[in-house]
């Protein structure tokens, strides 16, 4: 679909990647929706946003991705109105993004069905955190949460199995109600929002010079996505251009977490699928590649290695040595145990048709990221609209049809091995200018976007920062809004013990999502 | 089979040896080891609460797990419920959505228990601080044994202050 096609005054905005901003009305907000929608772009993500009416007022935001790149679109809601048109016919992904916009802004869908509350669990101590004048409303706190209405499934037989908060393994905390019959799935319905911390706001108390930091702890295994795409927001909004070595350098550790997360989650579901042996040799190269983290970046998870204007520190030549050889020692490994999971046959009777999303499901639920490239969703920043240093490499996307956890499984193993070759090329190519710029602050508004494609799926940070240097607002949305009412569609039918395995090759995020 | 059996006899047994790129004294880990089994004389049963962190402690934790640090070889065990816990592991700040349900865990929990704070964000808040929506530290909401700083600690510093808080509970044997 030509962006010239939307028919609006849109500005480019200067980033690494394509992206558009611009202003709609009511009429526009609806039609652009069905008209993406139509043409199989993506909403990637909703959101709302509170300041003085001398700049801006109250808006309604939402982003797209379309062939050519990424549109923000805002629309202003005037004083009269509290609400915006519902995009969920259009996407259905919205609709748990529109309630947390009622939560957290006081901005509603009009006309929407489900108008129970997602991420308020009533325990606040502030209604709609992000208007500019919740700290002033009183509020009085319930000591117990309030009770959610969970859909009921009546019939003979039916049955509820709730689960969580608390869970029995070292996972996130979050709710998850089944209806069964016998052991098979009737309906199984989230509730998430446990883990919210109020990091939105947080990020308004912040200079946005530190507010890397909170950045990168939005989602501890995805620390480096969000650092970058944080970084690529403010350098966008202040119009910093970073050093080639930096962004080689970023991308190098970008790489390094996708391939971290994945021998992570490779090991873990054949464990899951009582494959032991997986677990053990997965998470021991697991820790060899942390270590080499620690090594050549500072930290196991390269938490706070890149920072704004690029990165923290310079990394020696004695170590991307180190890299390089490390990469042929796990790739030998990892084609191993490729060999040994194809040949399993009870790990194949697990993984084979178990959690199946059919393409034609994922497309119209927008199913994103690393699950949605198993079930034909042929979507990867890095390929789509590869940004410096990814335009120089021609990234392999991995993608499936089968839409099964043998399938999430697959693409793990092909994303690896293509990241290891990433990693390598990286090494051996990185230029040799400078590894940090200066970042001048603007003196008016100024607004900045960064997307980057994280090991889960693409990762977006929207900016927006007064003339005075405070943060307004910076929202950051996590491809696993899209993909955790996907998963309610992936266990339909199938045995109550497959959750764990099923949930396990998702892998969402849960304090990515609650914030 | 054969493809298994090959790879477990090339990789051999990787706890005891330090790795070469590790900062990891191999010592250290025999002695903590050692020092566990002594005091402990038996299993420790070990149940894992997220409060509200990123997931970033949680995968240290889980590292515990992997064949370098081997903890269950040890007897140290993770357990499905705080019925059969002896101690609780707390990550995150403390969400507000999380504090019933941490205090529910902890009250779950059979006597003596012990409870170690794991993080930054569990000692003192970390960045997320206190707010509308965080609670702080996790001693806000239960009493803490052992607070383990860093964000996020590396394994061998939890299994340190794993074994910190059974020696603080074999040191006052009657307290609280």
């Amino acid at each position: 679909m030509a962006l010239a096609d939307l028919g609006l005054d849109l500005q480019r905005m200067p980033a690494p990647l394509p992206i558009w901003r611009g202003q709609v009305n009511r009429d526009a907000w609806s039609s652009i929706a069905r008209a993406v929608a139509e043409q199989r772009g993506r909403l990637v993500s909703a959101w709302g946003i509170d300041r003085p009416v001398a700049a801006g007022g109250i808006a309604a935001c939402a982003a797209y991705a379309l062939p050519e790149g990424l549109v923000w679109l805002e629309l202003p809601i005037d004083g009269q109105a509290t609400g915006f048109p519902d995009l969920s016919p259009a996407f259905p992904c919205a609709a748990r993004m529109q309630r947390a916009m009622s939560d957290l802004s006081g901005l509603s869908a009009q006309g929407v069905r489900d108008q129970r509350p997602w991420l308020d669990h009533g325990k606040w101590a502030a209604r709609a955190p992000l208007q500019r004048d919740a700290a002033r409303a009183p509020v009085t706190v319930a000591t117990l949460p309030a009770d959610y209405p969970f859909v009921r499934v009546e019939g003979d037989g039916v049955h509820e199995i709730a689960v969580g908060p608390v869970h029995a393994g070292i996972i996130e905390p979050g709710h998850f109600r089944f209806s069964v019959v016998g052991e098979k799935v009737l309906r199984l319905e989230e509730h998430l929002g446990y883990v919210h911390k109020g990091i939105e706001r947080r990020f308004t108390e912040l200079a946005p010079s530190d507010a890397y930091r909170l950045a990168g702890r939005v989602s501890g295994d995805s620390t480096v996505g969000y650092a970058w795409a944080y970084c690529m927001a403010l350098e966008s909004a202040w119009g910093c251009e970073i050093p080639a070595r930096a962004a080689w350098l970023r991308a190098l550790m970008l790489e390094r977490e996708r391939v971290a997360n994945h021998l992570g989650d490779l090991g873990a579901l054949g464990n899951d699928a009582a494959l032991s042996f997986g677990f053990s040799q997965f998470s021991r190269l697991r820790e060899d590649w942390q270590r080499l983290s620690k090594v050549a970046f500072g930290h196991r998870f390269m938490m706070d290695a890149i920072v704004p204007g690029g990165v923290a520190a310079d990394t020696p030549p004695a170590a991307l040595d180190q890299i390089r050889r490390q990469c042929e020692d796990i790739e030998r490994d990892v084609r191993g145990m490729k060999i040994v999971y194809d040949e399993h046959a009870g790990l194949q009777d697990r993984f084979l048709t178990t959690g199946l999303v059919a393409p034609e499901l994922a497309a119209r639920l927008g199913l994103t990221g690393l699950a949605g490239r198993a079930s034909a969703q042929a979507f990867d920043l890095r390929c789509d609209h590869p940004w410096m240093p990814y335009e120089r490499f021609d990234v392999a996307m991995a993608t499936h049809h089968s839409g099964d956890v043998a399938a999430r499984v697959a693409v793990r193993f092909e994303e690896t091995f293509e990241s290891l070759r990433l990693i390598r090329a990286l090494c051996d190519g990185l230029p040799g200018d400078g590894t940090r710029a200066e970042l001048q602050p603007k003196a008016t508004t100024s607004r900045g976007a960064g997307w980057v494609e994280g090991w889960r799926g693409e990762i977006l940070v929207v900016l927006e920062i007064a003339a005075d240097s405070r943060i307004v607002r910076c929202h950051c949305h996590d491809p696993s809004w899209q993909n955790w009412p996907v998963l309610e569609h992936a266990v339909i039918g199938n045995i109550v013990p497959d959750f764990p395995l099923i949930n396990k090759s998702f892998n969402l995020s849960y304090s990515g999502h609650d914030l | 089979m054969w493809h298994v059996l090959k790879q477990i006899v090339r990789v051999g047994i990787v706890t005891e040896p330090a790795p070469q790129v590790s900062d990891v004294d191999s010592a250290a880990v025999q002695r903590i080891h050692q020092d566990i089994l002594e005091i402990v004389g038996q299993a420790l049963t070990i149940r894992q609460v997220d409060a509200g962190s990123c997931n970033g402690c949680e995968l240290e934790i889980h590292a515990l797990n992997n064949p370098y640090y081997n903890i269950e070889g040890l007897g140290i065990k993770f357990v499905a419920s705080p019925r059969h816990a002896d101690m609780l592991l707390v990550t995150g700040p403390v969400s507000r959505h999380m504090e019933e349900a941490l205090r529910r865990t902890y009250d779950a929990t059979p006597e003596p228990k012990l409870v170690v704070a794991v993080g930054d964000c569990a000692c003192t808040g970390g960045i997320f601080g206190q707010s509308y929506a965080s609670c702080g530290q996790v001693s806000n909401v239960i009493p803490v044994d052992v607070a383990i700083p860093g964000c996020p600690p590396p394994p061998l510093e939890i299994l340190r202050a794993i074994l910190s808080a059974v020696r603080h509970r074999k040191a006052q044997p009657s307290d609280r």
